[in-house]
């Protein structure tokens, strides 16, 4: 036995095997890939979520379209001033192109599944509701009832209580 | 020369680290964390000749919630702060005017108040000038006071949490015992 070690203790050190190394890497990859949601658009306007208690998670990505409403962001905001403004998609809209809007992301939807479209309200708390309420008129009109008012999760109840 | 006739070279696999590497940091950089999440709600149908549903519900049926432009709240005509409303609202439902409601524990079952759970309405208004935020949280509290009462029956008939229940015949039980009806009207347009 203890010529046995004696002999390999002679040789030179192995170099340290990396050949492992990609298949961690790659395992932190595939659970990125998995877990994170593509950014689907370049956002004009700032969004600070409000804080609520009694949330749900949106189920289906597929199903759910986006409307955002907020201030312009820096460069935005010299062309098209600092009231909130509605954005759809890649770009600012008025409260009129809304219907047509959802009528057209409703058409892009699988028939099937055109029922269960949800459109996610994601608008900054600053945001003045008559804005908001006039939204709310298109999408009745558009027949797209079922939203969803994107917020943040609040640590507790009392949290909300206090004005900021 | 006759090194490599002993031995098969072994193919270098250090670079593979670096190109996972690679991918794992611009799907670090495109992709946002953050999980869709908020408040469900479902809107009314259009209607072009809007009928005047409040007047086919009698007036104790109706909790009134104003908010106004500086988000004060006004809740049955009495100013109220936001940490009170979600008592208030659970006191409104769970009242049991007519006292057919078998499962209206505590009910204080105010004449003047609502009837039963099932014809209570919760009337929310707000002003052009209401802050988002603020509407968020009002909506907030008056969907958390359904949440209890529907948290507290359930604990009581079936000794676990309604978000717990797994049955859906008994979620929709519970559902149903008391189910939202959170109406908004049109807003004002005072003070902006």
């Amino acid at each position: 036995m203890a010529n046995h070690i004696k002999k390999k203790s002679k040789k030179e050190m192995p170099p340290v095997s990396t050949a492992s190394l990609p298949d961690i890497v790659f395992m932190l990859l595939f659970f990125f890939m998995v877990t994170t949601v593509m950014r689907e658009v370049d956002l004009k306007v700032q969004i600070r979520k409000p804080k609520a208690t009694e949330i749900q998670k949106l189920e289906n990505k597929s199903l759910v379209t986006y409307v955002y409403v907020g201030k312009p962001t820096g460069k935005y905001a010299d062309k098209f001033g600092k009231e909130s403004r509605l954005q759809l998609n890649d770009a600012f809209a008025t409260i009129d192109d809304v219907q047509s809007f959802v009528i057209q992301e409703r058409e892009a939807k699988d028939e099937v599944e055109r029922k269960l479209m949800t459109v996610s309200i994601k608008a900054d708390k600053e945001t003045k509701m008559g804005l908001i309420t006039d939204l709310k008129v298109q999408l009745r009109r558009a027949q797209a009832l079922k939203i969803n008012y994107s917020t943040n999760p609040a640590g507790s109840a009392e949290e909300l209580y206090t004005k900021n | 020369m006759a090194r490599k006739k002993r031995e098969v070279q072994e193919i270098n696999a250090g670079s593979m680290a670096d190109i996972a590497f690679l991918l794992l940091i611009f799907f670090l950089v495109t992709t946002t964390m953050d999980a869709d999440k908020g408040i469900n709600r479902k809107l009314p149908p259009w209607d072009d000749q809007p009928q005047d549903q409040q007047n086919l519900i009698k007036e104790k049926n109706i909790f009134t919630v104003l908010i106004n432009s500086n988000n004060n709240l006004l809740v049955e005509n009495e100013y109220m702060e936001i940490s009170e409303l979600r008592q208030a609202c659970k006191e409104f439902i769970i009242n049991n005017g007519l006292g057919d409601c078998d499962y209206c524990d505590g009910g204080l079952r105010n004449p003047l108040s609502s009837d039963n759970p099932s014809k209570a309405v919760v009337s929310l208004q707000n002003d052009r000038g209401t802050s988002y935020d603020m509407y968020i949280r009002v909506q907030n509290e008056l969907v958390a006071a359904y949440e209890e009462l529907r948290n507290e029956l359930s604990m009581k008939r079936y000794g676990k949490p309604y978000e717990k229940l797994t049955d859906p015949e008994l979620i929709e039980e519970i559902k149903a015992a008391f189910e939202q009806k959170i109406s908004e009207a049109e807003p004002l347009d005072l003070g902006r």
